[in-house]
């Protein structure tokens, strides 16, 4: 369990953070989403014990970070924006430090070093040096550093930057497997990957929460939540303008042809009406004899929450 | 029963203690060997020393074997660049590539680190000195060399060595650039020395009052330093090199604080 409790954090006179607050419980993956320099790095810092807050209070399995450090740390492995690694160590000398400091030893360490060179795909650089591997085993070598202790709480900042496709559904799944039974708190820019990885997410702007909740409760937020996106053939616009607008559920109907066929989204009058809305087109479509190859109703998409609810830098810049 | 239950847990807290210091220590020591600086360094300190001692020592016209003289006179100066160059790195270059994250959110704590990289470097340059040991061969074969100089001498050099390195290492985390950290070490370490050298003490009688020459005096390496080249082993200097060690490793920590906070 962890517990985020009013933070803030000043950099000189910069507000870096200003009162995030939130908990983490085992078998929670969350993510961290916001626009970069919102402090998600920063609030990660504060939580593993590498900054000392301003003001407020992290806890970490029960473990105040400021007055019980060792305890908490303990606890977690974390991965920092940088993943940082000692350039002048082989990967399995970097492994190994990393295990002694964990206090693992003798077969244990053998074990866990052989485990999450496993994990992160680390077999065939194993005994090169750090300063030579290419930036996504970079990546990889700092991420199994903090696995090596099998830990209940993971702080992962950005753990996917600068991996191949392949790699970065391979951290997805080790991610998603592992968070059934840890903690995760990762940050991301890649909205796909909160909905692929995440129980829930917060989105940070300007050090504060502005959104806090599951993938699909977010996403709900969307503007375009509940529309309903309709394709018919061999109608003109207008029929099909006005045919949708009678709808009594329908409310802002907006259609455009594209090429022989026209492309219709009705939203609906209320929110939550999706399903009847569905239907009720699929009424009109049927009743005219339209043929249609696409019937759906959006779900909303997260990158569209994100934009409108975290201002971009030129709003900011302006306001 | 709980009281021993008390001690044992003391006890593991204070061995997992050494054990981290050693693990810092290890893998810093394995970074000086892992690189050609080591190598580079070593051969540096030992011609250094040989030429410093063999010519510019006068050695051979002394007609007697005394080491104290030229051999340990010269360590003061070799030291003060040879020891920055050594230590130089220690935190400029956890901060420079970031490792410092890594390192400070480790189940450790901060003080287990400080030490741990002070006593790898002492450790290195105690090597290092080690290996100038055919010098001392020399003299045994050539003369009648007063052993108890000798070994006073080694003692001193190696306390001088790790009073720099305690500077050198406070500087190294005031920055992340090994550079600056090298040239204020330089600086500080050389007016360290230079208060108590005597053509700076004999300037300072005419213009300050006594009681403050004496304390700028007693404040300066050379002062401490010159006791061990007699022979002598005088617990004094031997507080005053920890004192400055342990000055300097207790400031790290509080700037390495400082480095976190902002
Ligand atoms: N050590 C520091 N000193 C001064 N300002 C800092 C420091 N670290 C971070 N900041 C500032 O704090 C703010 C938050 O930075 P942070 O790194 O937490 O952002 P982030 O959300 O991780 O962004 P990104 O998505 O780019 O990684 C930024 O404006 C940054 O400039
Ligand atoms: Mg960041």
């Amino acid at each position: 369990m962890i517990t985020v409790e009013n933070l803030v954090k000043e950099f000189g006179t910069k507000r870096a953070v200003n009162g995030v607050s939130f908990e983490v419980k085992p078998g929670e993956v969350l993510g961290f989403l916001g626009p970069n320099g919102a402090g998600k790095s920063t609030t990660m810092r504060i939580i593993t014990g590498f900054m000392p807050a301003t003001s407020g209070r992290v806890t970490v399995g029960g473990h105040d970070i400021v007055d019980n450090p060792l305890a908490a740390k303990r606890l977690m492995g974390y991965l920092p924006e940088s993943a940082p690694s000692y350039s002048d160590m082989t990967v399995h000398g970097f492994l190994n430090w990393a295990a002694e400091m964990r206090g693992l030893s003798g077969a244990a360490r053998k074990d866990a070093i052989r485990r999450v060179t496993g994990l992160c795909f680390l077999e065939n650089v194993l005994h090169q040096s750090v300063d030579t591997l290419s930036k996504g085993y970079r990546h990889r070598t700092c991420l199994a550093q903090a696995l090596i202790h099998d830990p209940e709480i993971l702080i992962l900042d950005e753990p996917t930057d600068g991996l191949d496709p392949n790699q970065k559904f391979e951290v997805r799944q080790l991610i998603r497997r592992m968070g059934e039974k840890k903690i995760i708190i990762f940050s991301t820019h890649i909205l796909e990957e909160v909905e692929a990885c995440c129980t829930r997410a917060i989105i940070i702007d300007r050090g504060a929460v502005v959104a806090n909740g599951t993938p699909a409760q977010l996403k709900a937020k969307s503007e375009l939540a509940g529309s309903v996106t309709v394709r018919v053939h061999g109608v003109g616009v207008d029929a099909v303008r006005s045919k949708l607008a009678q709808l009594g559920v329908a409310g802002k109907v907006s259609a455009q042809s594209e090429g022989n066929s026209v492309s219709a989204r009705i939203q609906p009058r209320e929110r939550g009406q999706g399903a009847d809305l569905a239907s009720a087109v699929a009424d009109v479509v049927a009743k005219e004899g339209w043929r249609f190859d696409e019937l759906h109703t959006e779900e909303g998409r997260l990158d569209d929450v994100f934009r409108a609810i975290t201002k971009p830098d030129t709003a900011k810049a302006a306001a | 029963m709980g009281d021993s239950l008390v001690r044992t847990e003391q006890l593991t807290a204070m061995n997992e203690g050494f054990r981290n210091v050693w693990t810092i220590s290890k893998r810093e020591l394995g970074g000086y060997f892992n690189s050609p600086v080591a190598y580079v360094f070593i051969v540096i300190f030992l011609l250094l020393t040989g030429f410093f001692t063999f010519s510019l020592g006068f050695y051979h016209e002394r007609g007697q074997a005394s080491l104290a003289e030229p051999f340990f006179s010269w360590h003061p100066w070799l030291y003060l660049f040879l020891v920055p160059s050594v230590g130089m790195r220690l935190w400029a270059e956890e901060r420079r590539s970031g490792t410092l994250e890594l390192l400070l959110t480790m189940p450790i704590a901060p003080w287990q680190a400080i030490v741990g990289k002070f006593l790898a470097s002492w450790l290195f340059l105690a090597i290092a000195l080690a290996l100038t040991f055919p010098v001392v061969l020399t003299t045994a074969y050539l003369g009648d060399p007063d052993n108890g100089a000798i070994i006073s001498g080694y003692v001193g050099s190696l306390l001088l060595a790790g009073a720099y390195l305690g500077v050198t290492e406070l500087m190294s985390a005031i920055t992340r650039n090994q550079i600056i950290a090298f040239i204020i070490s330089v600086v500080v370490c050389f007016l360290l020395l230079l208060c108590g050298w005597e053509p700076v003490t004999q300037f300072l009688v005419n213009h300050v009052p006594e009681g403050l020459v004496s304390l700028v005096k007693g404040m300066s390496t050379w002062h401490h330093f010159g006791t061990f080249q007699k022979g002598l082993i005088d617990l004094r200097d031997v507080v005053y090199f920890g004192s400055v060690i342990g000055f300097s490793l207790f400031t790290t920590s509080v700037v390495l604080r400082g480095v976190r906070g902002a």
